[in-house]
């Protein structure tokens, strides 16, 4: 079963790096980005058979850090 | 009491931290593998050294936090025996759940790598008892994720309780309220970006981080 695991920060959270994001593409030109932020993507392939609180364990243990991240799991 | 300084792949200050542990503290400690599980007996001090462990992959400390050798740190901890990391070693012990938080991007993006004015913050605590209160002390920063982040909850109640040890006298990386170390509620773990083992003989260009370790070693090593 494939996975993909979506982190993104938490609301309210900086994002230097999307900051930079959005300055260079009104750098090159692109007009109208309201703004940018910039998240993971982890995808996993696991056994058919593994459950929803093993996976979510997994993104709370590891994948992401909760005190600034969220996440999401979009079975592929 | 000896002290134990945990190594991980892709530490780089493990050896600048034994080095001022056994010159200010007058033996050397234990270098202790990441993927050991257990650490010596009799320990007075543990310390996470800086550096960029499992190539700072996931998150800064993200991996070091859960490799086997952490779960002794942990246990250890919570008995009592103090913890000091620096700089990697700060966002390892963050990310291990040990102290709270979390240390993110700098908010200018760059690493900032620079001596920096630090204000000594508590100086009642295990590892600041060298320094008087109020002071300004210098020593360098390196670092790409140095920014502290926690709630404003979190903020207040860790300023109520006297757990900032050290802040930036100026704004280095966006760190909320400029925190540079702090000790969690029991007072035996400090974490913290700067580097006072980059800083003890005047070699170095001076010595404030030095009576960091003075006042540490004396204590926990007797």
């Amino acid at each position: 079963m494939k996975l993909r695991i979506i982190v993104t920060l938490k609301p309210g959270v900086l994002d230097p790096q999307g900051k930079a994001i959005h300055k260079a593409l009104d750098g090159l030109g692109f007009a109208g980005v309201e703004d940018v932020r910039q998240g993971k993507l982890i995808e996993l392939d696991v056994a058919d058979d593994t459950d929803d609180a093993t996976i979510d364990a997994m993104c709370r243990k590891l994948l992401a850090n909760t005190v600034i991240e969220n996440y999401r799991v979009e079975r592929a | 009491m000896k002290a134990a300084v945990i190594v991980f792949p892709g530490s780089n200050c493990d050896r600048d931290l034994a080095v001022a542990i056994r010159e200010i503290g007058g033996t050397a400690p234990t270098m202790v593998w990441h993927g050991d599980s257990d650490l010596p007996d009799d320990l007075g001090l543990i310390a996470v050294p800086g550096g960029f462990s499992y190539g700072d992959y996931l998150r800064s400390g993200a991996m070091a936090a859960r490799s086997p050798i952490m779960r002794a740190v942990s246990d250890a901890a919570a008995r009592g025996v103090p913890v000091l990391g620096v700089c990697n070693g700060f966002q390892v012990l963050t990310e291990a759940g040990l102290l709270p938080g979390a240390l993110m991007r700098n908010a200018g993006i760059d690493f900032v790598c620079r001596d920096v004015a630090l204000t000594v913050d508590n100086t009642q605590s295990l590892f600041t008892s060298g320094y008087d209160a109020g002071e300004t002390i210098t020593v360098p920063v390196a670092h790409h994720d140095g920014n502290y982040f926690a709630d404003d909850a979190t903020l207040d109640r860790l300023e109520g309780e006297g757990r900032v040890a050290f802040r930036y006298a100026e704004g280095v990386n966006g760190s909320a309220r400029n925190i540079a170390g702090l000790l969690n509620a029991d007072g035996n773990v400090l974490g913290m970006m700067p580097h006072p083992e980059r800083r003890i003989e005047a070699a170095h260009g001076g010595s404030d981080g030095r009576r960091l370790f003075e006042g540490l070693l004396a204590k926990v090593l007797a």
